[in-house]
C-alpha cells in the first residue's frame, strides 16, 4: 500500500462553546517520522487526536482540514480513515484472548484463516510474546498488554499512527524499552506518526519535529 | 346459521311471560316434534364439530377442575369439540368482561362461549341482554329434567331462566362441624349464636359478597324470619327493613364472638374449609352437601368431620350453564351443555369420590341401567341423606342479595 | 433503523398508558364516549364516599405504603452505611438478589402461611412451648393495621431498593470517598450520611417514588396479606372493577382517579417531607460530628436482612413441603402423611400454564432488551442525553397504579381485537418490563468504556460489528442480568395477564392466584413453588453463563460486572 504517506494539518483549530482551545495549527506529518505536539493538560491534545481519528464529540466545531495521503477526511467514517491510535491504557477487549485482539486489528480475512493465524504468531514474535495467543489479556503485565496493542494497531495496517500519551503510566525503564518498540515499529513500516505528550522525554526520543501546542 | 335454532327463539316472547309454565309447554312441544327435534340436533351436532368452547367456570378447586378436564377429553372424543376451561376465580368478572365486549361493540366472536352461573350473575346477564337465545329446552337431555320436581331447574333465584341457562348441577347449605371439638352442633340460628358465644373465636363465615357467606346471611335470615311471602317479591325498603332486623340484631350480638372478633373473615368456601382444617374454627358452612365427605377422601378435611342443617331446613338451588349473546361457538356451546346434563356426566358429578354435586336429573326418568348407576354412588361418609337434608328452603328474589350485601357492608366494615 | 428504537419504546408505554387513563376518567365522570353519552354525572364520586368504610380504606393505603417504603429504605440505608466495608455486605447482594426474583404471589402466599397462627412458626413451637392445643385466635395475617402488608412489601421492595442503591453507588464512588471521609476521622454511618446519601440520594429518587407507588396500589400480594373489612383502596377498586353491576364500572373508574390521586400526593408528601429533611440536615453535614465505630448499630439493619432473607426462604421451603404433603394439620411441625400423589395428579397441569409463562416471559423480555439496547446505542450514536422527562416517562407504568389504566386499555384491546392475543399480553407485561431493563442496562451501558470502541474503529471497524463484537460480549454479564429481571418481572405479573389475556391464558402466577383463592395449600404450594422456581433458575442461568463462557478472562470476572 501507500507506504510513503503523509499526514497533512492545514489551519486546524477546534472550537468549544465558542472559545478557540488553540491557536489555528498547520502540520505536515511524513512517513518515516514521528512528530511530537506538546502542551499542557486541556489545551486539546487529545481532542486534536480524536478529530483525526473522526471520533471528536459533535459538542466541538472544528475548522480547517485534515488530509490524508491527500484525501481530505472531513465526511469519512471514522473505520475508513485508516488512523490507528494508542492510548495510555492498552485497551485490550477483555472478553477475547490475546491472540483474537491481534486478528480483531487484522482486515477481514482474505487470506484464509491458516495465513491470518500464522500473521498474528509472527506479530507476537516480534513482539516478543511468543505463544501467547491463548492468554488471557488480564494476565499479562503492563508492559505485554502495551505491546499487543501497538501490534493489534499495526496488523490493522493504518495509513497514520495516532499516539496519545501512551508511554505515561509505564515506570521510566520500561517506558524507554517501550518507546523504542513503538518508534522502530512505526518507522520500519513508513508510517506517519503523531505523538501527543507532555513528557519533554518522549519529545526527543521520538527525533522528530516538536509543536508546542499554545493555547488560543 | 342456525335456523332452527332461531325457530326456537320465535317462541322465546311467550315464555318470558309465565316461565314455569312455558318451561313445561316447550318441553310438550319438543316431546311432540321428536322428528323435527332430532334432524335440528343433528344438525347442531354437524355444526359443533371442529369448534373450540371457551368455558368459563370457577377454577379454585382442583377436583371440579378435574372433572371439567375429564369432560373435556369426552366432548372431544365424542363430538369432535374442543373443550377449554377457563378457570376463572370470580365469576362476576366474567359478567364485567362480556359488558365490556358489549360496551366496545364486539358482538360477534366473542371471548366466553359458556359460562358457569347462577342466581345474581344470572339476573345481570339476563337484564343486560348479555345472554344467547334460549336454548336449554331444545337439549335432548334436558327431558330428563322433572321441572315439577326440581323448581330450582327452571326458576334461578326465583328469576324465571326462559332457557337460557342449562341446569347443571344442585346445591344446598349444610353446615359442617368437627365432632373431636363440638359434641352437638347447634341446629338453629339462636342456637349457633349461643353456641358462638360459648366459643369465642371459633365461627366464622365468607366475607360477602362472596356467594357461600352472602347465603349463610340469608340462611339466617330465612330462619329468623321464616317463610315470608315478601321474599318471593323484589326487596323494597320496607319489605327489607322488616324481614332484615332480627337478622341485624342477630349479627350485632355475634360479631364479637366469631373468629378474628369479626374483624377478619375468610374470601370464600374453600378458605373456610382449610381453616377447619387448621383447627382455627369449629364449625363452618359450604354449598356442597357432598363437600364435607369429598374433602375428607381427599385428605383436606379430618376424618371426623360431620355436616348437619338447621332444623327449620336450609337454602338450596341450582347453578346453571349460559351461552353469552356473542359467543363463538354457539353450536358447541350447546352440545357441551347437553353433555354435562348426561346421565353419565351426571352420575359422574355426584360421585364424592369426583366431586359429590348433585344432579339435577330425575330419578324416575332414567332408564333403568342409568338409575343403577346413580344408585350405586356411594353418599359418602359425612353427607346427610335426602331425608336429612329436608326440608330445602327457597332462594329469595336476588333483588335482596345486593341489598343484604350493601346493609352488611354498611354495618359491619362501617363500623369496624 | 436505529431511529425507531426510541419512538417504538414510547409508542409501548404511552398508548396504554394515556388510553387506558383516559378510558377510565370518562367513566368516573358518568361519559360513556361508547354509547354517546355526553352528560357530565357526579354520582359516581358520591357512591364512593358514600361506601363504607372509605376512609379506612384511603388510610390503611396511606399507612401500608408510606410504612413499607420508608422501613425498606431505612434498611437498606443504615445497612449499606454500616455494612460497606464488611463481609455481610457481599453476601446480602448473593442472597438478596434471588428474593428480587420471586413473585409477590408466592411470597405472600409463603409468608401468610409462615406468620399465620395456624402457621409453620406456631406448628414449631405449639402445643410444648406455647400450651396452644388449637390455633390461638390472633389476627397475624390480614391484620386490620395491615402489618402482615407491610412485611410482605418490605420483604419484596428491600432487595429491589438494595440492588438499585448499590447501582447508585457503583456511580458514586463510594469507596474512594468513604477513604477519604474515614481518614478525616469519621465513623463509617455518620461517614456515609454525611458523604454518600446526599450524593445517591438524587438518583434514587424516581425507583422510591416507583416503590411508594406500588406499594400503595399492590392488588396480588394485598389479596393475601391485607385486611378486608375494608381493605386498601386499589384491592377495593380491583372488585369494583369486576363487580358485574354496571353502576359499579363508574364507581370503579372514580376510584382509580382516587388512587392515582392517592398516589400522587404520597409522592408529593415524600418529596416535600424529603426536601425539609435536606434542609433541616444541612448545618449537620459541616458541624465536624464525626460520630463512633457504628458496631453496634449495625446489629439492627444486619439482623433485619438476615430475617428478610430467612422469611423468603422459609416461605418458598414451605410451599417445597406442601407439594409433597397429603395431610398436615396443626401442630404438627411436619406432615404426618407424606405423598408425591399432589405432583403426579397436577404436575402435567403446570406444563401449559409454565409454557405460556416462559413464553410470554421470553417474548417481553427479549422484545424489551432489543427496544432498550436499540434506544441506548441511538442515543449513544447520536450523543444524545436522555433528558429528565424521558426518565419520568420510562417510569410512568410504575408509577401509575395499574388499576388506573389497565380496565381503559382493555377496552381499547376488544376494540382492536387484540385481546386474549398473545401479542396483547405481550405487550401489557413490556409495559411493566420495560422500565426494570432499562434501569438494570442504562448505567452499564453508559459507563462502556467508549476507547474501546474507538479503537476498535480505528482498526477499521463500523459502529454495527463494534456492536456486536465489542460492546455486546463485554456487556454480557449486565444484559443477562437485565434479561433474567426482565423475565421474573414477566413471570410475576397477575393484573396485566388478567386484564389483557381475556383469561384465556393461565399462567403460573394466575393458576397461583387463582388456586390461592381455592385454599388447597398442597397444590397452592406445588404452583407458586414453580413460579418460583423458574424466574431463580433463569437468573442462575444469567448469572453463570458469562461466568463459564469467560472463566478464563480475569477481566471480565471483576471489572465489568
Amino acid at each position: 500500500m501507500d507506504k510513503l504517506g503523509t499526514l497533512k494539518l492545514i489551519n486546524v483549530g477546534l472550537t468549544l462553546a465558542g472559545a478557540p482551545l488553540f491557536a489555528p495549527l498547520t502540520i505536515d506529518v511524513s512517513a518515516d517520522t514521528v512528530t511530537t505536539i506538546m502542551g499542557p493538560s486541556g489545551c486539546g491534545k487529545s481532542s486534536l487526536l480524536a478529530h483525526i481519528c473522526g471520533t471528536l464529540p459533535p459538542i466541538f466545531a472544528t475548522s480547517g482540514r485534515v488530509e490524508l495521503n491527500g484525501v481530505d477526511l472531513a465526511g469519512v467514517a471514522p473505520e475508513r480513515r485508516r488512523t490507528g491510535i494508542l492510548f495510555q491504557d492498552a485497551l485490550l477487549f477483555p472478553h477475547m484472548s490475546v491472540g483474537e485482539n491481534l486478528a480483531f486489528g487484522l482486515p477481514a480475512a482474505r487470506d484464509g484463516r491458516k495465513a491470518r493465524h500464522a500473521r498474528v504468531e509472527t506479530a507476537l514474535a516480534e513482539a516478543g510474546l511468543d505463544g501467547m495467543a491463548n492468554r488471557d489479556p488480564a494476565t499479562l503485565s503492563g508492559g505485554q498488554q502495551a505491546r499487543v496493542a501497538v501490534m493489534r494497531t499495526l496488523l490493522s495496517n493504518p495509513a497514520a499512527l495516532l499516539l496519545d500519551e501512551p508511554f505515561s503510566k509505564l515506570d521510566a525503564e520500561l517506558r524507554a524499552r517501550f518507546r523504542r518498540f513503538v518508534f522502530d515499529h512505526a518507522k520500519a513500516r513508513g508510517v506517519p506518526t503523531l505523538l501527543v505528550t507532555h513528557d519533554p522525554n518522549d519529545a526527543e526520543a521520538a527525533g522528530g519535529p516538536i509543536i508546542e501546542l499554545t493555547l488560543g | 346459521m342456525y335456523p332452527t335454532i332461531e325457530r326456537t327463539l320465535d317462541m322465546s316472547p311467550l315464555s318470558r311471560i309465565i316461565s314455569v309454565a312455558i318451561g313445561a309447554g316447550l318441553l310438550a312441544t319438543a316431546a311432540l316434534s321428536t322428528n323435527a327435534m332430532a334432524q335440528t340436533w343433528d344438525e347442531t351436532l354437524s355444526a359443533a364439530r371442529g369448534q373450540t368452547v371457551f368455558f368459563n367456570a370457577w377454577g379454585g378447586s382442583p377436583k371440579i377442575n378435574d372433572y371439567i378436564a375429564w369432560a373435556a377429553d369426552r366432548v372431544e372424543e365424542e363430538f369432535g369439540i374442543e373443550l377449554r376451561h377457563v378457570k376463572v376465580d370470580d365469576t362476576a368478572a366474567i359478567v364485567a368482561r362480556v359488558l365490556a365486549e358489549k360496551t366496545a361493540g364486539r358482538d360477534e366472536n366473542g371471548t366466553v362461549d359458556l359460562i358457569w352461573i347462577n342466581g345474581e350473575n344470572f339476573a345481570t346477564m339476563k337484564s343486560g341482554n348479555l345472554l344467547a337465545a334460549p336454548f336449554a329446552q331444545s337439549l335432548p337431555n334436558f327431558a330428563l329434567v322433572d321441572v315439577e320436581a326440581t323448581p330450582t331447574a327452571i326458576s334461578d333465584f326465583t328469576v324465571p331462566t326462559d332457557g337460557q341457562e342449562s341446569p347443571w348441577g344442585m346445591a344446598q347449605l349444610v353446615f359442617m362441624y368437627d365432632t373431636a371439638r363440638v359434641a352437638s352442633p347447634p341446629r338453629s340460628a339462636a342456637d349457633l349464636l349461643a353456641w358462638a358465644q360459648a366459643n369465642p373465636g371459633r365461627l366464622t363465615y365468607p366475607q360477602p359478597p362472596n356467594f357461600t357467606g352472602t347465603t349463610f346471611l340469608k340462611q339466617i335470615m330465612l330462619d329468623l324470619a321464616g317463610s315470608d311471602p315478601a321474599l318471593q317479591e323484589p326487596a323494597t325498603d320496607a319489605s327489607f327493613d322488616a324481614v332484615t332486623g332480627p337478622l341485624w340484631q342477630w349479627l350485632e350480638e355475634i360479631t364479637p364472638s366469631l373468629w378474628r372478633q369479626g374483624k377478619a373473615y375468610p374470601a370464600n368456601g374453600t378458605v373456610l374449609q382449610q381453616l377447619i382444617d387448621d383447627g382455627e374454627i369449629n364449625i363452618a358452612m359450604t354449598f356442597e352437601p357432598a363437600g364435607a365427605s369429598s374433602a375428607i377422601e381427599q385428605g383436606l378435611l379430618p376424618e371426623t368431620v360431620r355436616t348437619f342443617i338447621f332444623d327449620g331446613g336450609t337454602i338450596g338451588n341450582s347453578h346453571f350453564v349460559a351461552i353469552p349473546y356473542n359467543s363463538s361457538a354457539r353450536a358447541s356451546a350447546m352440545v357441551v351443555a347437553n353433555f354435562l346434563l348426561s346421565p353419565e356426566a351426571q352420575a359422574r358429578k355426584q360421585d364424592p369420590a369426583v366431586w359429590g354435586d348433585f344432579t339435577v336429573l330425575a330419578a324416575d326418568r332414567l332408564s333403568p341401567a342409568d338409575a343403577n348407576i346413580f344408585d350405586a354412588i356411594p353418599r359418602g361418609v359425612a353427607t346427610l341423606s335426602p331425608t336429612e337434608l329436608s326440608p330445602t328452603l327457597a332462594e329469595p328474589h336476588p333483588s335482596w342479595v345486593g341489598r343484604l350485601e350493601a346493609e352488611w357492608q354498611r354495618r359491619i366494615i362501617g363500623s369496624n | 433503523m436505529l431511529r425507531a428504537f426510541p419512538t417504538a419504546a414510547v409508542f409501548v408505554f404511552l398508548v396504554p398508558v394515556l388510553t387506558g387513563l383516559t378510558a377510565t376518567v370518562f367513566p368516573a365522570f358518568g361519559l360513556q364516549p361508547g354509547l354517546d353519552d355526553w352528560s357530565f354525572d357526579f354520582g359516581a364520586w358520591r357512591d364512593l364516599a358514600a361506601t363504607p368504610g372509605i376512609g379506612r380504606s384511603i388510610r390503611l393505603s396511606l399507612t401500608t405504603g408510606i410504612g413499607a417504603t420508608m422501613i425498606s429504605l431505612l434498611l437498606v440505608f443504615s445497612f449499606i452505611a454500616s455494612s460497606y466495608d464488611r463481609p455481610g455486605f457481599a453476601r446480602a447482594r448473593k442472597f438478596l438478589s434471588p428474593v428480587l426474583a420471586i413473585p409477590h404471589a408466592a411470597m405472600a402466599i409463603g409468608l401468610a402461611f409462615l406468620v399465620a397462627p395456624s402457621g409453620w412458626i406456631a406448628r414449631a413451637i405449639s402445643p410444648w412451648a406455647t400450651g396452644w392445643t388449637q390455633p390461638p385466635d390472633a389476627m397475624l395475617v390480614q391484620d386490620s393495621a395491615g402489618l402482615a402488608l407491610i412485611i410482605g412489601l418490605v420483604v419484596k421492595e428491600t432487595p429491589f431498593l438494595f440492588l438499585i442503591t448499590l447501582s447508585a453507588l457503583s456511580q458514586a464512588n463510594m469507596d474512594r470517598r468513604m477513604s477519604v471521609a474515614r481518614s478525616l476521622g469519621y465513623g463509617p454511618i455518620i461517614g456515609w450520611v454525611k458523604c454518600i446519601l446526599p450524593v445517591i440520594y438524587g438518583p434514587l429518587r424516581l425507583p422510591i417514588y416507583a416503590v411508594l407507588a406500588f406499594s400503595l396500589s399492590v392488588v396480588d400480594m394485598a389479596l393475601i396479606l391485607a385486611p378486608t373489612t375494608p381493605p386498601p383502596l386499589a384491592v377495593q377498586v380491583f372488585a369494583w372493577a369486576r363487580d358485574p353491576d354496571l353502576a359499579m364500572k363508574f364507581q370503579a373508574a372514580a376510584g382509580a382517579i382516587l388512587q392515582l390521586g392517592l398516589v400522587a400526593s404520597a409522592i408529593a408528601l415524600w418529596s416535600c417531607a424529603a426536601r425539609m429533611v435536606a434542609w433541616g440536615c444541612r448545618p449537620f453535614l459541616s458541624n465536624g460530628r464525626r460520630g463512633g465505630s457504628g458496631r453496634l448499630a449495625a446489629i439492627i439493619p444486619g439482623s433485619g436482612f438476615v430475617l428478610l432473607f430467612t422469611a423468603a426462604a422459609a416461605g418458598i421451603a414451605s410451599m417445597a413441603v406442601w407439594a409433597v404433603t397429603w395431610r398436615w394439620r396443626y401442630p404438627d411441625v411436619l406432615p404426618s402423611t407424606w405423598s408425591i400423589t399432589n405432583i403426579q395428579r397436577h404436575g402435567p397441569d403446570l406444563f401449559a400454564p409454565a409454557g405460556v409463562s416462559i413464553l410470554v416471559a421470553l417474548l417481553a423480555a427479549g422484545i424489551a432488551l432489543a427496544l432498550v439496547l436499540g434506544s441506548l446505542e441511538h442515543e449513544r450514536r447520536r450523543s444524545l442525553t436522555l433528558g429528565r422527562w424521558v426518565m419520568w416517562l420510562l417510569y410512568t407504568p410504575m408509577l401509575v397504579p395499574q388499576i388506573g389504566f389497565l380496565f381503559g386499555f382493555q377496552i381499547l384491546l376488544i376494540r382492536t381485537d387484540l385481546d386474549g392475543t398473545l401479542s396483547a399480553i405481550v405487550w401489557t407485561h413490556l409495559l411493566f418490563v420495560l422500565p426494570y431493563v432499562f434501569l438494570a442496562l442504562g448505567d452499564n451501558y453508559r459507563a462502556f468504556d467508549e476507547r474501546l470502541a474507538v479503537t476498535a474503529q480505528t482498526l477499521g471497524v463500523g459502529p454495527n460489528r463494534i456492536f456486536w463484537t465489542i460492546r455486546l460480549p463485554i456487556l454480557m454479564r449486565p444484559i443477562l442480568i437485565a434479561f433474567a429481571i426482565a423475565f421474573a418481572v414477566s413471570v410475576a405479573q397477575y393484573l396485566p395477564t388478567v386484564f389483557a389475556g381475556a383469561g384465556r391464558w393461565e399462567t403460573l402466577t394466575t393458576e397461583a392466584v387463582t388456586l390461592a383463592s381455592g385454599g388447597d395449600r398442597r397444590i397452592t404450594g406445588l404452583f407458586a413453588l414453580i413460579q418460583a422456581l423458574l424466574p431463580l433458575v433463569v437468573f442462575a442461568a444469567a448469572a453463570g453463563l458469562p461466568a463459564w463462557l469467560y472463566r478464563n478472562r480475569r477481566a471480565m470476572q471483576v471489572a465489568h460486572g
